[in-house]
C-alpha cells in the first residue's frame, strides 16, 4: 500500500467524496506534495469505480434513446472538435465548444440582469437548471454572437464610426471572443490579425479574420495556451494566411480595463 | 467510437449510446431513485460526452468505468442540489477494469455484489452511504451513531476489501 498511514483513511474518503471541511482541505494540501498519496488517492479512485458499475437496474424507456440523437442532431451543427484545453471549474461540465463564447458574454449581462437570475434560481432541479440555463445563456448571447444579428454603433453624435473591436478573454480557460465593426475592407490575399499581446514574450497569433460587408468581424475562440495574462490586444494587417510576427504598425490596439 | 466522436460522427454515439445507456441509467437510478431524474442525468452525461469527446482519454481505463463514474458524481451532485464539484477530467482512472461488453461489465457487477454481501453490516452500510448517497464521514457518523474514527476505518477497509477481490480474481 503506497501513501502514508495516517492520510491512508482519509485518502478513501476523499476518493468518495466524503471527506469534507478542513480534513479535506489539510489532505488536498498535502496531495499537492505527495505523489504517492495521489498515486494511492487514483488507485482507490478505481477502487470506487468497482462500486459505480455494480449498479443494476432497470433498463432506461426507449424514448431517452430517441431523446439523446435528436440533441446530438440538432447539436451537430456546432464547432465540436476542438483542441483539448484545460477546463476548469463547474462551466466544464456544460461543454467546452458549445458554450464557452456564449457563456463569456452571458456572465457580464447576467450580473446586470437580476430578473433572469431570479428565473434561474426558480427552476425545480439542478439538472433540469443546467440545461436551462444553457439555453437561457443561449438565448442572451445570440444578439451578440448570430452572424444575422444587427450591429449598430453609437458614436458621438456628428462624428464618423471608427474602427472599434472588443475583445472578451478568460486567461485561465485561454478562451476569447472579439469582435469588430467598421473595420475597413481589404484588398485581396489581405486579412485583419489579432494578437494577445502578453505580459513578457514576444506578440500570441489569436486568430486571422476579414470583414464582411458591413464591416464587422468576429474571432471566437482561437487556439491559445491556456494562463497567459493579457497585457493587452492588438490588429495588425497581414498576407491572408496570417503571420506568426506582427507586421506593423498596429491599426488597433488596447489595454485591459 | 470516441474516435468517431471526435469527429462528429452521430452514429458513433448511437453506438456508445447502446453500449452503455444501461449502466448509466442504472447508476442514474440508484443514486437519485427517480426515473425522471435519472433520464436527465442519463441525457446530461451523453451530451456531455458528445460535446466533449476529448475529455475522455483511453489511457485513463475503460470508457464503461469512467461513465459510470461520472454518472455517480453528477446525479450526487443533483441529489444534494450541489454544483458539480469535479470537473469530468480530473476523474482518473488508471486502474478500473475495462468494461467492453455488457456481459464482462455484468460479471464484475456480481463479484462485487459478492464481495458487498460478505461485509460485516456496518462496514458495508458505511460505504453505501457515502458513495450512493453522498453522504459526508460526519453524516454518516451522525446517523450511525458511530464515533467518526469507526467510521473511516469502516469504509477504507470496505474499498480495500473490494481492492483485493479483484486483485487475485
Amino acid at each position: 500500500m503506497g501513501g502514508h498511514e495516517q492520510y491512508a483513511e482519509d485518502l478513501a474518503l476523499y476518493a468518495l467524496g466524503a471527506l469534507q471541511g478542513e480534513e479535506r482541505a489539510k489532505l488536498e494540501e498535502h496531495l499537492a506534495t505527495c505523489a504517492s498519496c495521489r498515486l494511492e488517492l487514483e488507485q482507490l479512485r478505481g477502487d470506487t469505480a468497482l462500486l459505480a458499475i455494480s449498479a443494476t437496474g432497470p433498463r432506461p424507456p426507449q424514448r431517452a434513446r430517441q431523446r439523446i440523437l435528436d440533441a446530438v442532431a440538432r447539436e451537430a451543427h456546432l464547432p465540436v472538435a476542438v483542441p483539448s484545453a484545460s477546463r476548469r471549474g463547474w462551466w466544464g461540465w456544460l461543454g467546452w465548444a458549445a458554450t464557452a463564447a456564449v457563456v463569456i458574454f452571458a456572465l457580464s449581462l447576467w450580473r446586470e440582469n437580476s430578473a433572469l437570475r431570479r428565473t434561474l434560481a426558480s427552476a425545480s432541479s439542478q439538472a433540469a437548471e443546467s440545461t436551462r440555463e444553457l439555453e437561457e445563456l443561449r438565448r442572451i448571447a445570440a444578439p451578440i454572437i448570430q452572424p444575422e444579428a444587427q450591429r449598430v454603433t453609437l458614436v458621438a453624435a456628428k462624428a464618423p464610426p471608427q474602427p472599434q473591436g472588443k475583445a472578451f478573454y478568460l486567461r485561465n480557460r485561454g478562451s476569447l471572443v472579439f469582435l469588430a465593426n467598421n473595420m475597413p475592407p481589404l484588398p485581396p490575399q489581405k486579412a485583419y490579425e489579432l494578437w494577445l499581446i502578453p505580459v513578457s514574450g514576444a506578440p500570441i497569433p489569436a486568430g486571422v479574420f476579414k470583414p464582411d460587408a458591413r464591416g464587422n468581424a468576429s474571432v471566437v475562440n482561437p487556439p491559445l495556451p491556456a494562463g497567459t495574462v493579457a497585457k493587452a490586444f492588438a490588429v495588425t494587417v497581414e498576407n491572408e494566411a496570417g503571420a506568426a510576427t506582427p507586421k506593423m504598425p498596429l491599426v488597433m490596439v488596447g489595454a485591459g480595463e | 467510437m470516441v474516435t468517431g466522436l471526435k469527429s462528429g460522427d452521430q452514429g458513433a454515439m448511437a453506438e456508445l449510446y447502446d453500449r452503455y445507456s444501461a449502466v448509466v441509467y442504472a447508476v442514474a437510478l440508484r443514486v437519485l431513485g427517480d426515473t425522471g431524474a435519472a433520464e436527465d442525468v442519463l441525457q446530461e452525461v451523453f451530451l456531455q460526452l458528445w460535446r466533449n469527446p476529448g475529455a475522455f482519454d483511453a489511457a485513463r481505463g475503460g470508457l464503461g468505468s469512467w461513465l459510470a463514474v461520472i454518472t455517480r458524481n453528477r446525479a450526487i451532485d443533483s441529489l444534494r442540489k450541489r454544483r458539480p464539484e469535479t470537473d469530468i477530467e480530473d476523474v482518473v482512472l488508471s486502474v478500473a477494469p475495462d468494461l467492453a461488453a455488457e456481459a464482462e461489465r455484468s460479471r464484475v457487477a456480481e463479484k462485487v455484489r459478492g464481495v458487498m454481501g460478505t461485509m460485516a453490516a456496518a462496514q458495508r452500510s458505511a460505504l453505501e452511504m457515502a458513495y450512493w448517497e453522498g453522504m459526508s464521514h460526519s453524516e454518516i457518523a451522525d446517523k450511525t451513531g458511530e464515533p467518526l474514527g469507526t467510521v473511516k476505518t469502516r469504509i477504507r477497509a470496505g474499498l480495500i476489501a473490494l481492492r483485493k477481490a479483484f486483485q487475485t480474481g
